[in-house]
Parts: C-alpha cells; sequence; structure tokens
C-alpha cells in the first residue's frame, strides 16, 4: 500500500486533493507529499492505530436491523478531507444566511403566514406536510427561532462549488462524530499538525451549551440544561451520552421528567428538580402524548403546554421541522431573498417539484437519470436513483409518484466530488458529503468544517453509516 | 443525582456481586458433592434451591443431574442464569457509562463476552473449574477498579448498597442450605450414625468456602469448624464483609451520604437489631429456618424502601 498520485483516478469526477495526475491542489499539497512518503508499513500500523483508537475510545454506532450485537464499531478511513479556509468562509456565511431565513420562515408559518398571503409559497403546500404541527400555531419562542441546532448536508458537484443537498432541522445527529474523528486522527497523524494550520473544533460542545443556555426561561448563570433520549437502543445513543458529558448535562429519558404546573422537572435522588432547557432528541411525534402521538412512552405528559407558556427551552422547537420538508427545501433561495432581502450565498441543487404537473411530466419521463426523493424520509431510505434503478423499480416509482405527487421531488445526479481513501492495497477515490452543524440562538455559529461522509463501496454514492457508509476527519486549512 | 441513574448504578453492582458469588457457589458444591458419600440427599438439586429458582428448573427438567443443573443455572434460565446476571450487569452499565470509570464498562463488557463465548464448556465438569475461577477474578477486578477510581459520593454509595445487600441475601441462603435442608437428609440416607460427623465437617466448610469465608473463620474462630459456630459467624460476625451483620452495617453507615435517608436507615436498623437478636444455639434446635426466612424479608424490605425512597415511581 503506497500513496502514489500518478496512478490515483478519479476518473471525470471533481476530486477534492488531486487536480490532475500526479499535481495535487495547493491547500492539499503538504498532505499529499507526506502521504507520498509514508511506506506500506507506515500506512498500515496508521490504519491498525486508528482501528485500535476507535475500539478503546468506545466510539460506536447502532444499526437496528442488526439484532443481537447492537453497537457497531465507527467505520473510519484516516486520509483525511481538506477544505480551504477561503472556501470555507464563504460557505459559512452562506449557512448562517440560510438557517436565519429557514427560522423567519417557519416563525411566519406559526404566526402571521405573510409568506402565504405574498402567494411565494402556496399554503397547502406547508399545511400538508406532514412536519407541520397545527399545536405550534400563534407560538413565538425566544429571538423568533426555532431550530436551534442545524445539520447541513452539501455536496461538491463537477464544478467544484458547494450545493445544499438538505436541512435537517429536527434531531440532526453526527456531530460527536465529527468531534471524535478528530480525536483519532491527533493520534494517527500527531506530525501532521505540526505543520499545518488546522482550525481546531473541539468548542463545539461549549457553543451548544451557549446556544442552550440563552434560550433559559430562567436567567441564571447556570441554568439546567438536559439531553433528552428516546434511550439506549437510539441509534444515536453514543452521541447523546457524548455530548450531554462534554457540555456536562444530564442525559435524561422521557421517565426521568415530570411536568407540574406547566414546569418542568427531573426526578433525582433528592426529589424534584427544576428544568430550564431541554436539548431533545426525540421526534416531535413522542414528545408530549397528551398533545402528539398518544401512545408514545418516550416523551413526557404536559411538556407541549409548559413550552408554550415559556417555562422551559426546547431545542429544536416542535414543530421546526416543516422546514426541512425536500419540498419546502426547493423554496428556500426565495425565502432568503423576501426574508433577508439577500441574494442566496449557497445555491440548491436543482429541484424538480412532482406535485407542480409541468415538473412531473419532466421527472416522469426522464426517471432514468435523476435522483427521486420523498418529502420526508431521512437517512437516504425511500430514494430511488434513476441511473442505477432496475426498470421494476422505475415502474414502482412512476406509480408511487402518480399516486401521491406532493410527497416527491427529484434532482439530476449530481456528480458528487471525491476524496483519497486507504483501500486495502492503494489509495482510492471514493465519493463524499458534508455536514457542517449551525446553532442559532441569540448569535449564529458553524462548526469548522463538519462531518465528512464517505461512501466506501466504489463508485457508490450512499454516505449513510447505516447503509456502508464511513467518515473523515475534515480539516479547514489556511493557505500557509 | 437522577434516580434513574441511581437504579441503574444499583443493579449493575447487584448482578455483578450475584454473579461472582453464584459462580463460587457452583464451583464449591462441584467439588463438595464429589465428597459425599452417595445415598446423601444434597444433591445438585440442591443448587437450584439456594438460588431460589427451583419451580422454574422442575418445570423444564426431568432429572436433577448434574449437566441438567450446570446448564440451567450457567446458561438455560431467561433472566436467572449466571450469562443472564452477566448480561444485565452489562446493560445496567451501558446506561451509566457517563459516572463510571470508563473502563469499567469496557471490563464489564470484556467479561459479558467472555462468558457468552464460554459459559456452555462449564456443563463438563473437566473444564468447570477453570472456567469459574476466571469469572470469579474478573469480576473482583471490575469491582477492585471501581472502589480504586469512585469517588465516595452517591454513585459509589449506591454501589456500595447494591453489593452489600446482594452478599446479606447470600448469606442467608447458604446458612438456610446447610443447616435447614441437608442434615436432617444426611441422617436418613444410607450412611450409619457414627459416620456423620466426617461429611458435617466437610459440609460446613465448604458452606464458608462458598463465602471465602474459611480462611478468616479459621483466623477469628478457634474452635473446629462446627455448625453453630458457622451460622454464628456467617449472620453476626462485624467484620467479615460476606457476614450478614457486616453486609448490614455497611449499608447504614453508607446511607448518612445520602438525601432523605431516615425511612430507609430505620428499615435497616431493624433488620440488623434482628440479624443480631438471634440466639443461634436455641435456633439450631428449633426455628431456625423459620428464622432465616423472616430475615430474607427483612432484606428485600430493605430493598423496598431503597426503592421507594430514590428509584423512579412503577408506572
Amino acid at each position: 500500500m503506497r500513496a502514489n498520485w500518478k496512478t490515483y483516478n478519479p476518473g471525470h469526477f471533481f476530486d477534492e486533493i488531486i487536480s490532475s495526475p500526479g499535481y495535487a491542489r495547493k491547500p492539499a499539497r503538504r498532505l499529499a507529499s507526506y502521504l507520498r512518503s509514508l511506506t506500506h508499513e507506515d500506512l498500515q500500523q496508521k490504519k491498525l492505530a486508528a482501528e485500535l483508537a476507535i475500539k478503546t475510545m468506545g466510539i460506536s454506532f447502532t444499526v437496528y436491523s442488526d439484532a443481537g450485537n447492537i453497537d457497531r464499531e465507527w467505520p473510519f478511513d484516516i486520509i483525511p478531507r481538506i477544505i480551504a479556509e477561503k472556501e470555507w468562509d464563504h460557505t459559512s456565511l452562506g449557512l448562517q444566511q440560510r438557517l436565519q431565513a429557514l427560522n423567519c420562515f417557519i416563525n411566519d408559518v406559526y404566526n402571521d403566514q405573510k409568506i402565504f398571503k405574498d402567494k411565494l409559497i402556496p399554503k397547502e403546500l406547508v399545511l400538508d406536510s406532514a412536519n407541520f404541527r397545527k399545536q405550534c400555531m400563534g407560538i413565538n419562542p425566544r429571538y423568533g427561532v426555532w431550530a436551534h441546532v442545524c445539520g447541513t448536508d452539501l455536496i461538491k458537484g463537477g464544478d467544484g462549488q458547494f450545493y445544499v443537498l438538505e436541512d435537517n432541522l429536527r434531531v440532526p445527529s453526527g456531530v460527536s462524530y465529527m468531534l471524535e474523528n478528530r480525536r483519532v486522527t491527533k493520534r494517527v497523524f500527531p506530525e501532521l499538525f505540526e505543520n499545518h494550520a488546522i482550525r481546531p473544533i473541539t468548542e463545539y460542545p461549549a457553543q451548544l451549551f451557549d446556544t442552550l443556555a440563552a434560550i433559559s426561561p430562567r436567567q441564571s448563570d447556570y441554568p439546567k440544561v438536559v439531553v433528552l433520549t428516546p434511550g439506549i437502543f437510539n441509534s444515536a445513543y453514543f452521541e447523546h451520552s457524548f455530548l450531554a458529558q462534554r457540555m456536562g448535562a444530564e442525559v435524561v429519558e422521557g421517565g426521568d421528567l415530570v411536568v407540574e404546573k406547566d414546569k418542568v422537572y427531573m426526578r433525582t435522588i433528592d426529589g424534584l428538580s427544576q428544568v430550564d432547557v431541554i436539548y431533545r432528541r426525540i421526534d416531535d411525534m413522542f414528545l408530549d402524548p397528551s398533545v402528539f402521538n398518544k401512545e408514545s412512552v418516550l416523551g413526557v405528559s404536559g411538556l407541549f403546554n409548559a413550552w408554550k407558556k415559556g417555562n422551559v427551552g426546547l431545542a429544536n422547537a416542535p414543530g421546526a421541522g416543516v422546514a426541512d420538508d425536500k419540498i419546502i427545501y426547493t423554496y428556500v433561495p426565495q425565502m432568503i431573498k423576501y426574508y433577508l432581502g439577500e441574494e442566496p450565498i449557497l445555491p440548491n441543487v436543482p429541484s424538480y417539484l412532482c406535485v407542480d404537473k409541468v415538473q412531473r411530466q419532466h421527472v416522469l419521463e426522464n426517471l432514468d437519470k435523476l435522483v427521486v426523493k420523498p418529502a420526508n424520509e431521512s437517512g437516504g431510505y425511500g430514494m430511488l436513483i434513476g441511473p442505477q434503478a432496475s426498470k421494476r423499480e422505475l415502474a414502482e416509482f412512476k406509480r408511487r409518484i402518480k399516486a401521491d405527487p406532493r410527497n416527491y421531488m427529484a434532482q439530476p445526479l449530481i456528480s458528487l466530488s471525491t476524496v483519497p481513501i486507504l483501500g486495502d492495497r492503494v489509495v482510492e477515490p471514493r465519493h463524499v458529503d458534508l455536514r457542517p452543524f449551525v446553532l442559532q440562538a441569540d448569535k449564529s455559529y458553524v462548526t469548522a468544517g463538519g462531518l465528512t461522509r464517505v461512501a466506501m463501496v466504489k463508485g457508490s454514492y450512499i454516505v449513510n453509516s447505516s447503509q456502508g457508509g464511513g467518515s473523515k476527519d475534515t480539516w479547514i486549512v489556511g493557505d500557509n | 443525582m437522577l434516580s434513574r441513574v441511581a437504579e441503574r448504578i444499583y443493579w449493575q453492582a447487584r448482578y455483578l456481586e450475584r454473579a461472582e458469588n453464584t459462580a463460587r457457589l457452583l464451583n464449591v458444591f462441584s467439588t463438595l458433592l464429589l465428597d459425599l458419600p452417595p445415598g446423601t440427599k444434597l444433591g445438585w438439586h440442591s443448587l437450584v434451591e439456594i438460588t431460589g429458582t427451583d419451580q422454574i428448573f422442575d418445570a423444564k427438567y426431568k432429572q436433577a443431574s448434574e449437566r441438567n443443573v450446570m446448564r440451567f443455572l450457567l446458561c438455560d434460565n431467561p433472566g436467572g442464569s449466571l450469562l443472564d446476571m452477566l448480561a444485565n450487569t452489562r446493560e445496567n452499565a451501558r446506561t451509566t457509562r457517563e459516572i463510571m470509570p470508563l473502563e469499567a464498562f469496557e471490563q464489564i463488557n470484556d467479561l459479558y463476552h467472555f462468558a457468552k463465548g464460554n459459559l456452555k464448556s462449564g456443563v463438563d465438569r473437566g473444564s468447570r473449574h477453570q472456567l469459574l475461577e476466571e469469572i470469579i477474578s474478573k469480576c473482583q477486578e471490575i469491582s477492585g477498579l471501581m472502589a480504586g477510581s469512585m469517588s465516595r459520593g452517591e454513585a459509589y454509595s449506591f454501589v456500595r448498597i447494591g453489593r452489600s445487600l446482594e452478599r446479606a441475601d447470600m448469606a442467608t441462603r447458604v446458612v438456610d442450605v446447610g443447616s435447614g435442608n441437608l442434615l436432617p437428609d444426611l441422617s436418613l440416607g444410607s450412611v450409619p450414625p457414627e459416620s456423620y460427623e466426617p461429611y458435617e465437617n466437610t459440609l460446613w466448610m465448604n458452606i464458608l468456602h462458598s463465602l471465602t469465608a474459611y480462611q478468616m473463620y479459621r483466623q477469628n474462630v478457634k474452635h473446629r469448624v462446627n455448625g453453630e459456630d458457622v451460622v454464628t459467624f456467617l449472620l453476626q460476625d462485624e467484620d467479615f464483609p460476606r457476614a450478614a451483620t457486616h453486609a448490614l452495617t455497611t449499608i447504614s453507615h453508607v446511607l448518612k451520604k445520602l438525601p432523605n435517608d431516615t425511612k430507609v436507615a430505620k428499615q435497616v436498623n431493624r433488620a440488623l437489631r434482628f440479624v443480631q437478636n438471634g440466639d443461634i444455639k436455641k435456633l439450631l434446635r428449633s426455628g431456625l429456618l423459620e428464622h432465616l426466612d423472616s430475615l430474607q424479608v427483612e432484606i428485600a424490605n430493605i430493598h423496598q424502601s431503597v426503592a421507594d425512597t430514590w428509584f423512579l415511581p412503577n408506572k
């Protein structure tokens, strides 16, 4: 195994490290020549060191279908992904702008509904969304912010530009892996950190805590913040426990909380103790059985009212998901102009709405060239990748689109950019995406980089860890 | 501290202690039964009686053969087998990872995987001893790690309460077996009365071994091994860690670290008075079984008041 950049061949895709055979892009030059200097044994040994670090650090994720051994070790590739500082600063502004507009939109939907009156978005489209919560009408959370934590999925196309693929405004996960990836890389390549100016990312838990503290109804120096988890069997439990530990907050389950006189308390061995802010990692529908899903045993009865009365902060607010619907996504560039009076800094991937007759016709005729997505699924489930689909799958999707056009949108298959991974024998190109995390309360914050997800299978576009994807450390690197 | 976390850490400690005790019990009885003459009624079935699982066993197996009993106790009794005790230890530890030393979780995890892969081999007499010794020593390693690296705050208090209750419980069970059920059966067997004595000695020595009490007993009770002294030692000794009195005293000390402990403290003192006031000589002649039953109830009541005071209310 050697990093030979002359034989490394990304084909017609945009590669983020190598511009042409044997030549590295400027921000990645040091990394490329360092990797080339390593012997097969060096690389092998570093790969093993990373695997060992992941095992002993207990970094794991859970796969629902894997009954029995539910905790799996985190799949990780040791070669970091490099993004130039300048490019990132620009992207970061775009991400903040986008979340601000999305929050204006959510607040508008649940209050004045000006955007419908001005006929920018058809009202039915929003009110029909599976993530619209009529119970939230008339509520105005502090700073007008509903989505305090957003995981935005970015991809790079053949032109080397970042495009927004989707906004995750409900309970986005992955930030703990971003942080752990960096810890592993530091153990594996300590020498590289000496020669590079790599932006640190460790402050995220502190930033998250500040964001949560800012929405505390009781203004004190130490608001009681808790992380509400569905429990140990949730695929993101590792992250819930990780973030709580780093923030010095408690991890609680529904059964630990109780609402009395519209205030939320947790049950401790010393009796009830009031909770100020809940960073909830369970879905809207399970939050409060007295308002949403009555069958829910994960949530807390009375929680919604306590929040509505302003006695507890909830991040993200119930109903925030109305803006992470994939149909609403297509309107975000217009929202930015409408609410902020600014040009969008980051472009969307071009999209076709199946609810529109003309666009639907185009989608149905070109299904084998498009990617079709349902409005409300996440984790890559329920998608059709046209160019890779069988005739039967294509026919099935045609039927589904005709039956429920509101639920589908389609995009051209973007040629995702590639980065090198350490294969069994050689360094090989693989497709990646990027999930930065954006925070907003009294101020905004964007992580330096984010979680890079890699499709570990050659040629594959599927980056989800639940479906065989891996991940990488992501470096924002200065020019010198 | 969250009530749920307190509850899980308490159970984690209880299950770990129970697993260690069970492993030792199986080990000691496997050797003891080799020493006893044929015709005594102390047999493999006694093991399921001690662990209080005889009804489940009888429903499942026709014959209390060595292999059946061992399979049942090691890995074939959902919720009650040694394997499941370790699985429960691990599940409870997994959800309290934030407050335990990181290495403790890793070792508990290792122990569970080791047991899962190897416990079946303990059905065979040949490999049983070494296997159980290994389980015991791994359990002790974990307890030692927690003792060496956890602050003596609320979390560790729940560890100690769980562990001590389990010890008190085990002491009463083992005494129960030694005194009540088995000696009369010895005399009913085909063994002539004048030859009881060596077997009685063997039995009591092994009872001590099953609680690692033999050496401490010999150092503290200078007489030869006999029923009355052994029962007194295991129930009333103040210094031996697995004696009921010591275990209960430990709990009453630990309680002082916890809020709202009045109700629990009252119950612990009740149990403590009960065990200390027992006149063993008299009880051995009649009434020991009833005495032990009542003591078991007192111990169960301690658990109940701990749960009522600090744990999540039942839904």
